[in-house]
């Protein structure tokens, strides 16, 4: 055994992989004419309920499918079942976000080919979800006024990966301290090409337009 | 907890590349890490620590050199360097340009090791 060192050129990229295992999934999606929408955001944020305010504007012009990515439960995937959609649980195992190969065994399990839109209720977090192509057309992240407008200074790569940011829980502006010009201005930092909607998914304000562009974006996706 | 994949995904790397090379000991791992990354040095290493017992890169030592964010004017072409902590607008140094895409900034690279 030798006890010189010696310097190993390495030069790879660790995501190299799954980002090459998300590229041809989005190809077989796309082909299928099938849409992926990531939705990621904070636990809590308003994921599941703004699916199921979503649902009710685009479930009459899209066949659309849920799947929801959770830790260790079924309750998502039973209040998405329940408003009368399609609805898949894939239980992560303790992973904080999905990666490409959880993300297809997942759309092969609902049979994907099926659906203009599959919309992913990613795990809930800021951090992985971000880090982890999973395929989809369309990265969508949502920030809830509650957890303050410095979140794009905190975790700038999410908001740096998305093509559309949902403001949720703007009936609760008046009773907090959120900066709404000073957030728009932060993220348009980090990414000035994202879309930006001020939504409630509990009064339903602002869902409509959201609905529209993402109807819109779908038909294009899947011509 | 949400350093745990990333780490996981070095380890595998680095194993990977001690294997073929025969290696006794993975000494020091250099990384570049992007500056859009939410993720901490001393909580890289850490996990790094956690990960690797009982394998060749137990206490290797992570080398992070972190690597800036560059954006291209979507007008002009131009690549410039911002800062995306300090929260303003990054405008184009070249013609004042507002929409530009990311050209860097969020890369995990394994550049090299030292080892035994
Ligand atoms: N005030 C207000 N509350 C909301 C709004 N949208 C969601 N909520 C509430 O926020 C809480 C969390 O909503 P969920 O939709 O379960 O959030 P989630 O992001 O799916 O949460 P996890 O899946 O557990 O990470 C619930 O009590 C919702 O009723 C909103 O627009 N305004
Ligand atoms: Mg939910
Ligand atoms: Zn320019």
């Amino acid at each position: 055994m030798s006890d010189t060192v010696r310097l190993i050129e390495v030069k790879e990229d660790i995501l190299a992989d799954n980002n090459a295992m998300a590229k041809a999934l989005n190809d077989e999606l796309t082909q299928s004419k099938t849409c992926l929408v990531n939705l990621m955001a904070s636990p809590g944020a308003g994921k599941t309920t703004t699916i199921l305010a979503t649902l009710e504007k685009i479930k009459n012009d899209l066949k659309v499918g849920v799947m929801e990515a959770d830790i260790d439960s079924m309750v998502d995937a039973e209040k998405i079942a329940a408003s009368g959609t399609e609805a898949i649980q894939i239980r992560t195992g303790g992973f904080c976000h999905m990666d490409a190969t959880m993300v297809r065994t997942g759309l092969e399990a609902m049979d994907f080919g099926r659906f203009d839109l599959v919309i992913l209720e990613n795990v809930g977090n800021l951090v992985c979800p971000a880090e982890f192509e999973t395929g989809a057309h369309i990265n969508a992240m949502i920030l809830s006024v509650p957890e303050g407008d410095d979140k794009p200074l905190k975790y700038p790569l999410m908001f740096s990966i998305c093509q559309v940011l949902l403001i949720n829980k703007i009936d609760y502006l008046e009773l907090s301290d959120f900066n709404l010009d000073l957030f728009r201005q932060r993220v348009l930092s980090i990414n000035p090409n994202i879309t930006i909607f001020e939504i409630s998914s509990r009064t339903g304000q602002g869902i409509g337009p959201w609905a529209d562009w993402l109807k819109d974006r779908v038909k294009t996706i899947t011509k | 907890m949400h350093e745990l994949p990333v780490i996981n995904s070095i380890l595998s790397v680095v194993l990977k590349h001690a294997e073929a090379n025969q290696v006794q000991k993975v000494v020091t791992i250099y990384l570049q890490v992007g500056a859009m990354s939410d993720l901490e040095d001393t909580w890289m290493q850490q996990y790094f620590d956690h990960l690797s017992k009982g394998g060749v890169a137990e206490g290797a030592k992570l080398v992070i050199e972190r690597m800036p964010v560059v954006m291209r004017c979507n007008s002009c072409g131009h690549s410039f360097e911002i800062n995306i902590k300090d929260g303003t607008k990054p405008v184009c140094p070249s013609c004042s340009g507002e929409k530009h895409s990311l050209v860097s900034g969020r890369e995990y690279i394994i550049k090299n090791m030292e080892v035994l």
